[in-house]
């Protein structure tokens, strides 16, 4: 695939004794969307929080194998990083909207850097925000109301700041966890038509059990199916010609 | 059939009725004290019954200055001393919930919880009485702390385990360092909670007599050196009930009645912070 970011060779993913990812190998497209589809408990989200090594905190957790992470002049081995860089570079958004409960709508954007302790002067701050909130389609609706608590605004919304959030560290990677799951259709559109547009900032990776999002937004899709890599290619493609038996199982409803 | 529902309607009436008188037998005690030291205790209070030292033997009149200072002095000494540490408890027991090291130490704060107050203070009299060569102050204080702190360690952890995962989660994956999601993200949100046990235990060992019978001893002078005995209110009332005369009895009375409005007010605040300033997620 030409214009790969990140790049997942021979990787497997263990809980004990318990192989969940079976040496997947995945390049993901730059500025593309690629959703990660297949049924609960195939190892989908376990993959994802791989890619921001997440997984550390999951306890009896252990992977093998490489992520590559394609930089402008270099390549590095996201392993070799320190786990708290990698996470700056690769952002997530999860299931349920989590924006910080003791902290503004302003406050929670700049998070990243008000935790992390990195110190902007109140112009770039300003900027980051806004901008970050332009990005995230919120600015409209909560610009008179930056310095009120993120947790007033509806589910959508929420979600929308949790995005925001992770933009304002401008990763070059979004990690999105089910992002829609948990909110209603009308939010959900909304939702898809602003990944849609983020395209052009950022390359996202989706896990998704909702197929018909996979087919709306994605460009690319992988197919998991208990922790193997059954099919990955373009989304149009899987969709209507699938190659494998399992794939085609799944997209009628036989599996999964 | 109307009968048996008029039956049931009245079983229902009947169990409703004497669940109401048993909460009601419940308040009871707690107004019959409030009642009853307001009573007897009003009377003693006035400007300098608060201002005044105690007199001595056959005056008449005096105050408790000294004891309200001292008790504010050694409940300061005890919070500071034992907040920290109860905090960094709480949050270990959070944390790490499922580990047996964590098990080992949630039960040994119940077991402190429950080691009678008058063996704390025999405690701490070998610990810091004896080796410092008399009655102090400081050592007052140590006994209330460790009263303290098994409250507040367990508030902290109670209250941080209410905290959701997904919180810890957005931090981290904002490339926070696992200690900055601890005291920035996961600390501030249960700051309520926290607090609301602080001042619990505060209000726990303000009324603590025995830890302080070995350690501050009391004192019938105005005294602010951590390194000499001191007086506390509790110590002032077991003192003066305990002697033979009338108008000391009532001074204890009047300090009976001080010490149940400190304690009242600070379990007005816990209610108050633990409802009004509730964190939605």
């Amino acid at each position: 695939m030409e214009n790969t970011i990140l790049k997942i060779e021979n990787f497997n993913v263990y809980y004990d004794t318990n192989h969940v990812i079976k040496n997947v190998s995945l390049a993901f497209e730059k500025n593309k969307i690629t959703a990660i589809m297949g049924p609960s408990g195939c190892g989908k989200t376990t993959l994802l929080r791989a890619i921001n090594r997440m997984h550390e905190f999951t306890p009896h957790a252990r992977t093998e194998g490489n992520i590559i992470l394609n930089e402008k002049e270099t390549s590095v081995n996201i392993m070799d990083l320190d786990a708290i860089e990698v996470r700056r570079k690769i952002g997530m958004v999860f299931q349920r909207p989590n924006p910080f409960p003791t902290m503004s709508i302003y406050d929670n954007v700049i998070a990243g850097y008000k935790l992390n302790g990195i110190k902007l002067d109140k112009t770039k701050e300003e900027e980051t925000v806004s901008k970050s909130l332009k990005k995230a389609a919120l600015w409209e609706e909560v610009k008179d109301s930056l310095h009120k608590k993120g947790t007033f605004l509806s589910g959508g919304q929420q979600q929308r700041l949790c995005i925001a959030r992770a933009l304002a560290m401008q990763p070059e990677i979004l990690l999105l966890d089910e992002p829609t799951s948990a909110l209603d259709p009308i939010a959900t559109q909304f939702i898809e038509e602003l990944f849609t547009e983020l395209k052009k900032d950022v390359t996202m990776i989706m896990v998704t059990h909702n197929m018909s999002q996979a087919a709306r937004i994605s460009n690319n899709t992988a197919f998991l199916y208990l922790g193997d890599m059954v099919e990955y290619g373009k989304t149009k493609i899987m969709f209507t010609t699938p190659i494998d038996k399992r794939t085609e199982e799944y997209l009628i409803g036989k599996i999964g | 059939m109307a009968e048996t529902f008029k039956y049931r309607r009245f079983k229902d009436k009947a169990f409703q009725g004497a669940v109401v008188a048993i909460a009601l037998v419940s308040m009871l005690p707690l107004f019959l004290i409030i009642f009853y030291i307001s009573k007897t205790g009003i009377s003693a209070i006035n400007w300098d019954f608060l201002t005044q030292l105690p007199k001595p033997t056959g005056e008449l009149g005096g105050g408790i200055s000294n004891a309200i200072v001292g008790t504010l002095i050694m409940i300061s000494i005890a919070a500071l001393m034992s907040i920290p540490l109860a905090i960094l408890i709480g949050i270990y027991l959070a944390e790490y919930k499922e580990s047996k090291f964590a098990g080992i130490g949630r039960y040994c704060l119940d077991v402190l919880q429950g080691v009678p107050s008058i063996v704390i203070g025999i405690i701490v009299y070998i610990l810091l009485v004896k080796p410092l060569g008399g009655y102090n102050a400081l050592a007052g204080s140590f006994a209330l702390a460790m009263m303290m702190l098994p409250v507040v360690a367990k508030a902290t952890e109670e209250t941080l385990k209410l905290i959701p995962h997904s919180l810890k989660e957005a931090s981290i994956a904002l490339g926070v360092p696992y200690y900055k999601t601890i005291l920035k993200v996961i600390v501030p949100t249960g700051m309520n909670g926290i607090i609301t046990g602080i001042i619990l235990g505060i209000a726990r060992i303000a009324g603590e007599t025995a830890p302080l019978l070995f350690t501050a001893f009391g004192s019938p002078f105005m005294s602010v050196k951590i390194t000499a005995p001191m007086n506390a209110l509790p110590l002032l009332i077991f003192n003066y009930a305990a002697s033979p005369y009338e108008d000391w009895h009532n001074i204890a009375w009047g300090a009976s009645f001080v010490l149940l409005v400190l304690v009242l007010i600070l379990n007005l605040i816990a209610k108050l912070i633990a409802s009004k300033w509730k964190i939605q997620f």
